[in-house]
């Protein structure tokens, strides 16, 4: 198992590296001067190619990129292009800030989604499930950006209760994380419930109920275990997803995370901020998927068996 | 000394509703099963052979399967309108059943010794320790030819046949007094299938449990049962001891279109022999004699009138055709 993680951990350079190369590539590709957005509308040609020279910016393309890749290695990731300051000071305290709303949404979700997932399919067709049904159908198909304001109306203008954007303490995540919320729970709640119908059926369920087993026994025993992989699969690729930023939520909030970062060294073509959110986010995204799959191979011994083979 | 009655079907119906038609699954089945005794039952796919197994186990699936007429006693306890509560009791304890597909019938996640023990932890909790149960698990997983030392081990680690002998110990782990075994071996190949049933034959007897087993294979219930009811639509057409139905001379037409259909080693034959046409449509069940579309024998009454039972010592058989020799 070890040995799996371990070589898990190494594929993870290659995997950088290409994303990393690919995004020097379109940040070559787009237009603009680094060195004239630096310096300004005001600076005369002769300044500009100066600056130029200094950065490196007239070397070769592959020479700039492994000059680039081995800064980085080195915790080096230049400084902004927008305010100056060091990359690593403008990314590293917006993370905390990303990481906890991705963190709370996703733990909301499937504190919500998963028990009402499976109360909804065991229960099917009963009252509960069609108002659950029907419930994660609505939230599914509302944008998050409307029901992030339509919350911001009624909770922050409306009753006062809660600050619309301020993130300094915590009441300030709660609008946010409700809004991420809705949507990633109400795909739990439909996924968890289809999958365990699917579980509930299988003829394993059936000698479990010919044993004499009760329903919540073969619930909670039997079928929950088969029937979480997939949701478990999807909890984790939405959450790596949302700790590279959650774009829309952090706008209609103004939260200051990873994702208004990226799209303001985008905007601004800050690239040495872009490529290091985006690389932060690749590395996240590539985490949680290990972590998934090792979780995969304690719930499901068929797939613990591939890795140990492998 | 008569021998206990421990299972009573008797004109049972079951039906299968759906959205788009009723399925008339079992129209009238009686069936007993002494202590220690095996009935096989035999007939196509659809003859109701399954639902008949699952309502004995209690486990029609829920709304869709409905009892709608009939009485079934197993061992006094009146499984239709039991509570769940005292089904749960009986599963497993009294009754077990063993299903067709061993691949799909263990939980892949669940080591198989722990998919034993269950089944004692869920009925022997009172009279049995830890430990105990942990030795009774060990113990009958030798009894089918698998060693103990394997229980920790996950279905996905075991062949076809070691999968349905886990089965068979779970099956048996509580010593019930009722087996249905649902076409133990149709999914196991010849060689297997044959050291499965020689085992549970074994087994059987050590235990003394009496045995249901549901196949298509009339040389498999030559072998291992005493009694064998032939299924037809939903109906017992033929029931009788194995030497009433194998060497007797009067059969219920179906159940010698089935004998004419298995192929003689011996002859030369170009082809099978099959029964004329199809198993009438379970929505749309024809009148009079279900059989009578597809009967060599044929009679008008066959087309109007449902056959009743005729008996003759130990075999009965549902078909006008002896109608007469009764009256006479």
């Amino acid at each position: 198992m070890l040995k799996f993680v371990g070589k898990r951990l190494l594929m993870m350079i290659p995997v950088l590296l290409g994303i990393s190369f690919v995004l020097f590539a379109i940040v070559e590709f787009t237009p603009g001067d680094p060195a004239q957005l630096i310096l300004g509308e005001g600076a005369t040609r002769e300044e500009i190619e100066e600056l130029r020279e200094e950065m490196g910016l007239n070397d070769n393309f592959f020479v700039r990129y492994v000059r680039y890749v081995v800064d980085a290695v080195q915790g080096n990731f230049g400084t902004s292009y927008r305010t100056g300051k060091s990359v690593v000071d403008e990314v590293l305290p917006r993370f905390p800030v990303t990481l906890r709303l991705a963190f709370f949404g996703i733990a909301g979700a499937v504190i919500i989604g998963i028990p009402i997932g499976i109360i909804s399919a065991v229960k099917q067709y009963s009252k509960l499930d069609m108002v659950c049904t029907i419930t994660a159908l609505t939230l599914t198909s509302i944008p998050t950006f409307w029901l992030g304001l339509m919350l911001m109306l009624l909770f922050a203008l409306k009753l006062g209760w809660l600050p619309a954007t301020n993130v300094e303490n915590w009441t300030g995540y709660i609008l946010p994380c409700v809004t991420l919320t809705a949507g990633t729970m109400a795909m739990i709640l439909r996924m968890t419930r289809s999958t365990m119908l699917e579980t509930i059926r299988q003829d394993y369920i059936r000698t479990a109920r010919a044993k004499g087993a009760s329903t919540r026994r073969i619930v909670f025993k039997h079928a929950l275990r088969n029937a979480l992989l997939p949701v478990i699969t999807y909890v984790g690729m939405t959450f790596g997803i949302q700790l590279g930023g959650t774009v829309i939520i952090e706008s209609v909030f103004s939260v200051p995370g990873m994702g208004s970062l990226m799209i303001t060294s985008i905007r601004m073509k800050d690239s040495p901020v872009l490529m290091a959110s985006v690389l932060l986010a690749a590395f996240c995204a590539g985490l949680v998927n290990l972590f998934v799959d090792i979780l995969y191979s304690y719930i499901d011994p068929r797939i613990k068996s591939q890795y140990v083979k492998g | 000394m008569e021998k206990k009655k421990l299972l009573e079907i008797r004109n049972l119906h079951v039906q299968y509703k759906t959205d788009e038609a009723i399925v008339h699954a079992v129209n009238g089945v009686d069936l007993c099963v002494d202590e220690g005794e095996t009935l096989g039952l035999v007939g196509e796919t659809g003859a109701g052979k399954t639902t008949t197994a699952l309502t004995i186990m209690g486990l029609l699936p829920e709304r869709v399967g409905q009892v709608t007429e009939g009485e079934l006693y197993l061992n006094g306890v009146d499984v239709i309108h039991a509570p769940e509560g005292q089904l749960k009791m009986m599963r497993g304890a009294t009754a077990s059943m063993i299903f067709q597909d061993p691949m799909t019938s263990l939980n892949p996640v669940i080591p198989v010794g722990d998919q034993i023990l269950e089944v004692l932890e869920l009925h022997k909790k009172d009279k049995m320790s830890h430990s105990e149960m942990e030795a009774r698990v060990d113990q009958i997983l030798e009894m089918v030819g698998i060693p103990a030392a394997r229980k920790t081990e996950y279905p996905h680690q075991f062949s076809g046949g070691m999968k349905q002998r886990v089965v068979i110990a779970i099956a048996l782990a509580c010593e019930p007094l009722l087996l249905l075994a649902d076409e133990p071996t149709t999914a196991l190949d010849v060689t297997i299938q044959a050291q499965v049933l020689e085992m549970m034959r074994t087994l059987k007897k050590e235990l003394n449990t009496a045995m249901v087993l549901i196949t298509h294979d009339l040389g498999v219930v030559a072998r291992i049962c005493d009694r064998v009811g032939i299924m037809y639509a939903g109906e017992v057409v033929e029931i009788g001891t194995v030497e009433d139905i194998y060497t007797g001379e009067k059969h219920h037409p179906y159940t010698t279109g089935l004998f004419g259909a298995i192929p003689d080693l011996t002859k030369k034959t170009r082809r099978l022999n099959p029964i004329d046409g199809l198993m009438p449509d379970p929505t749309r069940l024809p009148s009079g004699c279900k059989f009578h579309d597809r009967c060599p024998h044929c009679m008008e009454i066959c087309k109007t009138a449902p056959p009743q039972d005729i008996t003759e010592g130990s075999h009965t058989i549902k078909c006008h055709l002896y109608d007469k020799e009764v009256q006479k």
